[in-house]
């Protein structure tokens, strides 16, 4: 097993170098092969009276001017090796990991990260846990009573939940629990678990129940799927024909085999969610890293690009990683393969 | 582009009536006030004003400034707010109306005195200022907080004018880089309170540039260069308590701001609390409801919010709607074939339906007003005039369109490519109602969008690239950097800031003679003389047609429910954050 962990940690490494070159091809080589010059490019980081000798010292600073691969190799160097950086005043040291220095705000991009990962976070692992157990549990539930009004109830429920945007009910939600009926916390106050659980739990409970609502509903319609496949399996008749109770037929044998497909998808959503929850996190005023990304995109901030792109296919493949050792708790099967 | 410049005048009333609004009533109060909430309010008069002290003033932006660092800080609200910890040496006085468009000393016991035929300027600093750790403002702190402004490595988003101006010497590159290097060229200060600028050649408004965040002193023992954003010393009546990047920051009193050495402020609130990045319609549901008191980035309520506000007469009553220095224009390039023919160009000047242009930026409300020149009605030296006339009903003069082509030898029109930025709808709406416009003549229109990052430093500003792929128009826009002539013009209808590499505003205007007449206001010391040559310039370059006025920009702002002392400073565009007060 751990060969197996050791292995698939090899490949993640190899893994986000292929990313962090095609990140950067996109974002700086395919500009220049367009025509774009060292100038044009560091046009976009000066103000706009700037004169033609600072977007020169700007592209100099940036390092325009040295060859594509010298760039890519000076910002991979400072991953392993941490970089120097000049503040006019001084001279900086980014220790490693260091993922280089915002073109836009000057500062350090992997503190940045550190500092709007609890954020994202917080969002993801709390949001997760109450749209798996949500969505499973009505899942469960239209299976075993398909047919019902609960059944047609839920997921009538479930196809809006889907097919709400969460812009939109992030904002409604808003609108009526915070600034109606100030039950909720407003946007944009985010307290650290670390500080003030209450609080913390206070300002996510809205965005967790607007973005679980979006993915409940579709968890909600997978184990409805699988529990209504399963429980026709001859294995759950002869559960049945042993004399176990009902409820240990549908959890232990049901349930247990439905889980696997949904728990590949979980693994995937979380570690997107982990890279950021863009949407959620520009609606509710949180200050997470898919917000960061976007504002990197928007003022092609290239560091900033690149070290969100890194930490959210980090985290896809380190979910993804769990979801497979996962596996083996769920489904014996694997265990003996 | 950037959100900047300190854009903005707000509107005599009969303009703002123009725009379907109503005269806002004086109630009670001083003359020149109001305390009942009424559309407009907040325009000419100082709407609720109290002096009453106390409170924390809530505000929230919908991104983050590009910096709080007053040395380099370029945009036009962090202009107006930077004014609450630091001093420059003069500001636009506090004041609703016109009133606003003067200049007051601040920093400075009195306007600049130049000599040398204004290649010199001096002046005196008050006594007693103090910085927040209870250090003497010196005037060396002043001429430190300049020369480091111009250090381009280290702060490039920054305006450049002092670089520019001043006698620099040779191969100075800041005090960081050039650390010891006499600069007496440039600044002199002849004792603690007196300080002297030299320039290259004289420049009748200086004290436009002395208003300039750069001036604000920084001492040079707690200068940390790029990083000094994260901690500015005030030499305001607020200073820095916290600051979260990205995030948030909060200001508290300054114990050493002495009321007795500031003229121009109140202090009223006992702190400031601004909350970075938040969503732009929660920060409208929260000025609605009462949770934030002001959305610091000025740029108005939302599209969304604007129809719920505006169907609700309760809350219209608590909006303002300002016209701002600011010009949304279309390039007309004379490089690209046959826009070389002046009569070519003014087939389109007559050709385009005005009100189309005005409808894509949103209509008259909060688009903006139909424009016939390039300085909008606020700045000093305008004239109401129309070269081209459209037609009673503004939707353009097709004959005279027709008789233009005729001249150029293009009786049936022709073809040229139109450049927009993909991320502006308003641009491609309006490219879009371009080309509608002028294909009633025979003037074929084909959409280009380009990225807007990239927009002047590699397509529209880049003069090879226009030529080459035939961009005969350009969608641009322009925001004063101070409500004058120069700072208005200087940068779109010099032909001297075009660069061949790309990367400047001016993609269409070169005029030998406007360059002329440009040095020629800038060395005038009457301001009368000096008003009438931006005119001038502004008629000069319409006669060529090298620029198509659409709209003259408005916004819609919104009062937060508790505050007093609000009104729209019309030289810098926003609410006077400065004078506020929450009680």
């Amino acid at each position: 097993m751990i060969t197996y962990i050791i292995r698939r940690l090899i490949a993640a490494v190899g893994l986000l170098v292929v990313v962090s070159i095609i990140t950067f091809s996109i974002f700086f080589v395919v500009p220049r092969i367009a025509g774009g010059t060292p100038e044009t490019l560091a046009t976009r980081y000066v103000g706009r009276a700037a004169t033609a000798e600072t977007v020169h010292l700007t592209a100099q600073k940036l390092g325009f001017y040295d060859p594509m691969t010298v760039q890519y190799a000076n910002w991979a160097k400072g991953i392993v090796m941490g970089e120097n950086y000049d503040y006019g005043a001084g001279v900086e040291r980014c220790p490693a990991p260091c993922l280089g220095y915002s073109f836009i705000t000057r500062q350090p991009v992997w503190p940045d990260l550190l500092d709007r990962a609890p954020v994202t976070a917080s969002l993801a692992v709390g949001a997760s846990i109450l749209w798996l157990v949500a969505g499973v549990a009505t899942g469960v539930l239209s299976a075993l009573r398909r047919g019902t009004i609960f059944d047609r109830a839920a997921m009538g429920l479930a196809l809006a939940g889907v097919s709400l945007p969460i812009f939109f009910t992030g904002l409604v939600s808003l609108a009526f629990f915070s600034y109606t009926l100030g039950w909720t916390a407003p946007g944009g106050q985010f307290v650290p678990l670390t500080e003030n659980p209450a609080q913390w739990a206070y300002s996510m409970i809205l965005p967790w129940i607007t973005l679980a609502f979006l993915f409940s509903a579709q968890y909600a319609r997978l184990t409805r799927a699988g529990m209504l496949e399963t429980m026709h399996e001859d294995y759950i008749r002869t559960a049945r024909a042993k004399g176990l109770r009902e409820r240990n037929v549908v959890i232990q044998h049901g349930l247990r085999a439905a889980l696997t497909p949904i728990l590949t998808i979980f693994g995937l959503d979380v570690g997107l969610l982990l890279g950021g929850a863009v949407l959620t996190e520009k609606t509710f005023s949180l200050n997470g890293l898919g917000k960061y990304a976007v504002d990197g995109i928007v003022s092609q901030d290239m560091p900033k690009i690149m070290g969100v792109t890194l930490l959210a296919a980090f985290f896809i493949v380190i979910a993804n990683l769990v979801v497979d050792l996962l596996y083996a708790v769920v489904d014996p099967r694997v265990r003996t393969q | 582009m950037r959100a900047m410049g300190a854009a903005g005048v707000a509107l005599a009333l009969g303009l703002s009536a123009c725009a379907g609004g109503t005269t806002p009533k004086t109630d009670t109060g001083s003359a020149g006030s109001t305390v009942k909430d009424a559309f407009n309010a907040g325009l000419t008069t100082v709407f609720n004003p109290s002096e009453k002290k106390g409170g924390i003033i809530k505000l929230a932006d919908e991104a983050a400034p590009d910096t709080l660092d007053p040395g380099e800080t370029y945009y036009g609200y962090s202009w107006d707010f930077v004014r609450v910890y630091g001093r420059a040496l003069t500001m636009f006085k506090p004041a609703p109306g016109k009133a606003s468009a003067e200049l007051v000393p601040d920093l400075a016991e009195t306007l600049g005195v130049a000599s040398d035929g204004g290649k010199t300027w001096t002046y005196k600093l008050r006594k007693g200022v103090k910085f927040e750790d209870g250090t003497v403002v010196k005037a060396a702190d002043v001429k430190y907080a300049v020369l480091r402004s111009t250090d381009k490595a280290t702060f490039p988003n920054g305006p450049a004018y002092f670089e520019a101006m001043l006698n620099m010497p040779k191969g100075y590159k800041g005090p960081y880089k050039s650390k010891g290097m006499n600069t007496d060229s440039a600044i002199t200060t002849p004792d603690d309170s007196t300080i002297v600028f030299h320039l290259i050649a004289p420049f009748a408004g200086f004290d436009y540039l002395a208003q300039l965040p750069q001036t604000i002193p920084v001492p040079e023992a707690k200068d940390t260069g790029a990083k000094y954003k994260e901690h500015v010393i005030s030499s305001g009546p607020y200073m820095f308590k916290t600051y979260a990047a990205d995030k948030s920051y909060t200001l508290v009193r300054n114990p050493y701001w002495d009321q007795a050495t500031d003229p121009n402020r109140k202090a009223l609130p006992d702190g400031y609390d601004v909350q970075l990045n938040v969503n732009a319609e929660d920060i409208d549901n929260r000025l609605i409801s009462g949770d934030l008191d002001v959305a610091i980035a000025g740029t108005g309520l939302t599209a969304a919010s604007q129809s719920k506000v505006l169907s609700d007469p309760t809350l219209k009553a608590r909006t303002d709607n300002p016209t701002l220095a600011r010009l949304w224009y279309t390039s007309i390039n004379p490089t690209v074939k046959p826009l070389d023919n002046i009569d070519c160009r003014k087939a389109i000047e007559y050709a385009m339906d005005r009100t189309s242009y005005q409808t894509a930026y949103g209509g008259a409300f909060s688009g903006g007003e139909i424009a016939t020149t390039i300085l909008p009605p606020m700045i000093p030296g305008y004239q109401k005039y129309d070269l081209y006339p459209a037609g009673a009903d503004n939707k353009g003069d097709l004959a005279k369109a027709k008789e233009s082509l005729a001249k150029c030898g293009q009786p049936n029109g022709f073809a040229t490519n139109i450049a927009y930025r993909n991320e502006r709808p308003k641009e491609k709406a309006t490219a879009e109602a371009f080309q509608q416009a002028l294909a009633r003549v025979g003037i074929k229109l084909t959409l280009k969008g380009y990225a807007k990052a990239d927009y002047f430093s590699s397509y529209a500003g880049n003069p090879p690239f226009v030529k080459a792929n035939n961009l005969g128009l350009a969608l641009n826009g322009w925001g004063a950097d101070w409500p004058d002539g120069f700072g208005f013009l200087s940068q779109i209808v010099d032909s001297r800031v075009i660069r061949e590499t790309g990367g400047s505003s001016n993609t269409s205007v070169r005029i030998p003679e406007v360059d002329k007449l440009l040095d020629q206001a800038v060395n005038e010391l009457d301001t009368a003389k000096r008003n009438a040559v931006w005119g001038q310039i502004d008629k000069r370059v319409m006669e060529e047609a090298v620029i198509f006025p659409g709209v003259y920009a408005k916004s819609l702002l919104m009062r937060g429910k508790n505050l007093t002392n609000v009104f729209v400073n019309e030289s810098l565009g926003y609410y006077d954050y400065m004078a506020l007060g929450k009680p």
